[in-house]
């Protein structure tokens, strides 16, 4: 009794990681299957068929390249413009100040499905031709206010003296910003970035309203589980995931090592 | 040091700075002579800091101009001045190491070389094995080092300094004050310094301009300040002063002579910063440790012709080194006095009959038309 006491947070925890891992779990297992059927929701035998054939499925890949190639612009749209947008809220008084603060975190309130609609009927009265670049608008749109907060946070925190010493020891207004203030909004604008590149990447909804013929992962992913699916999309979800941990286990130990290398 | 040319000399002529309908910096001229180390004291909210910041190009003044040497620079920006700060939070760049901190400057001003540079400033300031840590890394007294060698590199021909001791503690304060003053002495680059700390300001500064409500109140070498204030707000901020209320009886040419309360207190006409007149009022002033104290058994052992009061012991603290009396005394409720602890006499206890008595000469009159207690509850809100 008292050792579970003793424990009962390690417990929760452990719990909480299981509860959030087994899914992923599943889908790495039977990326190994070799289903019988269309469908592969039952574990039939051990197979590394999928695994040496990823782009078997016919439209896969391009559908996974497409998905990418979106989410790495977005993510620069995003996060360049968002970063602009934060300095401007902190660092200037404009008229619109106000209004613009608030109004730029409406996308993360609002639901998704109305935004989707709504982009959608704004496309069809412009008559612009939906596909790559009305889905870049949209993605772009919805990561804004994710880079908006993440940079202003980090912005609004920062010591304004840094920049004052900046200009004091000889740095012109570029300088300082490239050698004093981008370093130091440098993770905020990081985070800001991933969490857009995320989003983007598996983003379903919008998308599949404003995309007309071009087909995203996610919308494969949708689409084939319909007819059927294909082992190749476990495979991807697990390479995703694996290339995910792999990243943030890096970062730590970048950021490990970092503290270490100090001399005492 | 040696350079004594007005090349380098400070000028400030007629600046000011207003924020809405508020004056920060009433207009003011004053120069700093290239070499001193000069103080500009006063409570917060005085002016100081603004001042600082339009020499160093923080600041846009509202009015008059800067010129270091025969240059104008007013309307140059911060970085196109040959003129560097230290800042009250040190303001490290937190991503930058160390050797890197330092070496901003000269790299911002396309200097390739630095390495020898570099090491030399650090040595300077005995951080040369810190070079590869991180602000943060570093202790606040180590901080401080950095800030200042960050700025020293560049060989400005002015250091500012704001508050750069405030986030110090005592010992390290002190002890920091002795190192600037090192620093200082050995590079000969004109130093001016922004405090709150009156003791501070003494220790360091060649010259000090007290500051109040965004006005110069008096300029000069400390002991001419600590010795000779012209108003009540200097002779409270700088140190401890007595002040009494008093009639002007005879104005001679060289000494004056003043009544309160039935005692009759002499002083040198010299050392009046208002022109005396019979009849008038004077505020004089003494400073505690003047004052010599003996118990009223043995006021026949006081020396003809010095000042002389009578009083009661209202409260001692004994502090060391000396001991702190306040004597309740009809011609002011609290005069302080402090006493060496050389010889003790055990009567001098909270009740006993005092008198107090010191040389006429160290005694100074002030205009009464001002505020009695200007600068006194400055301090406690600055310290």
């Amino acid at each position: 009794m008292r050792w579970l006491r003793r424990n009962l947070v390690v417990i929760a925890g452990l719990g909480t990681l299981a509860y959030m891992i087994l899914p992923n779990l599943v889908v790495t297992v039977f990326s190994f299957n070799n289903p019988t059927g269309r469908f592969n929701y039952a574990w039939q035998e051990f197979s590394l068929d999928a695994w040496k054939d990823p782009c078997g499925v016919a439209d896969m890949c391009g559908s996974l390249a497409l998905s990418l190639q979106l989410a790495l612009w977005a993510t620069i749209g995003a996060t360049v413009l968002g970063t602009a947008i934060a300095f401007a809220l902190v660092r200037y008084r404009f008229r619109a100040r106000g209004a613009v603060n608030s109004l730029i975190f409406l996308p993360m309130a609002m639901p998704e499905i109305v935004m989707a609609a709504s982009l959608l009927a704004l496309f069809l009265n412009m008559g612009i031709q939906l596909g790559f670049w009305t889905i870049l608008i949209a993605h772009v749109m919805f990561c804004l206010s994710f880079v908006v907060a993440a940079v202003k946070a980090r912005v609004l925190s920062m010591d304004p003296r840094l920049e004052e010493a900046a200009r004091d020891l000889y740095a012109g207004p570029v300088q300082t910003f490239v050698r004093v203030t981008l370093p130091i909004a440098a993770p905020g604008i990081a985070a800001g970035a991933l969490l857009s590149f995320a989003l983007s990447f598996d983003d379903f909804i919008i998308t599949n309203f404003n995309s007309g013929n071009t087909v995203t992962f996610p919308m494969f992913v949708w689409g084939s589980a319909q007819r059927g699916t294909p082992v190749q999309i476990n495979v991807i979800g697990t390479a995703m995931f694996v290339i995910a941990v792999l990243v943030v286990l890096a970062g730590q130990m970048v950021g490990n090592r970092r503290k270490n290398a100090q001399p005492k | 040091m040696t350079d004594k040319t007005a090349g380098g000399d400070v000028r400030l002529a007629g600046i000011s700075k207003h924020y809405g309908s508020f004056t920060a910096v009433h207009p003011l001229d004053l120069t700093i002579p290239q070499g001193s180390f000069f103080a500009l004291l006063g409570a917060s909210g005085c002016g100081k800091t603004t001042t600082l910041r339009m020499i160093a190009g923080l600041e846009e003044p509202s009015t008059g101009t800067v010129s270091l040497g025969d240059r104008e620079v007013t309307q140059l920006p911060p970085y196109k001045r040959p003129v560097n700060t230290v800042f009250q939070s040190y303001a490290l760049f937190p991503h930058l190491n160390i050797y890197e901190n330092v070496a901003f400057g000269l790299r911002r001003r396309g200097i390739k070389s630095v390495k020898k540079q570099v090491e030399d400033m650090l040595e300077l300031v005995e951080l040369g094995q810190f070079a590869q840590r991180k602000p943060h890394q570093l202790s606040g007294g180590q901080q401080q080092r950095v800030a200042v060698a960050r700025a020293l590199i560049n060989h400005p021909q002015v250091l500012l300094l704001d508050e750069p001791l405030g986030a110090l503690d005592l010992k390290l304060r002190r002890q920091m004050q002795l190192e600037l003053k090192r620093i200082q002495t050995e590079v000969g680059i004109t130093f001016v310094h922004v405090t709150h700390d009156q003791e501070e300001a003494m220790t360091m500064a060649d010259t000090v301009a007290v500051m109040n409500g965004g006005r110069v109140e008096q300029l000069g070498a400390p002991a001419d300040l600590y010795e000779n204030p012209k108003t009540t707000f200097v002779a409270n901020f700088l140190g401890t002063s007595n002040l009494i209320e008093a009639e002007v009886l005879e104005a001679g040419a060289a000494d004056v002579t003043v009544g309160s309360a039935g005692a009759t207190l002499r002083l040198p006409a010299a050392r009046c910063s208002t022109t005396p007149k019979a009849g008038g009022k004077l505020l004089v002033g003494v400073r505690p440790e003047k004052i010599s104290l003996v118990h009223a058994d043995e006021e026949d052992t006081v020396a003809a012709g010095r000042n002389k009061i009578r009083g009661t012991i209202a409260a001692s603290s004994f502090i060391g080194v000396s001991t702190q009396f306040v004597i309740d005394s009809p011609v002011c409720p609290e005069l302080e006095v402090y006493v060496q602890n050389i010889e003790r006499d055990a009567r001098l206890a909270p009740g006993a009959e005092v008198v107090l008595h010191w040389n006429p000469e160290h005694t100074f009159g002030l205009d009464a038309a001002q505020d009695i207690d200007a600068g006194i509850e400055t301090v406690e809100e600055g310290a």
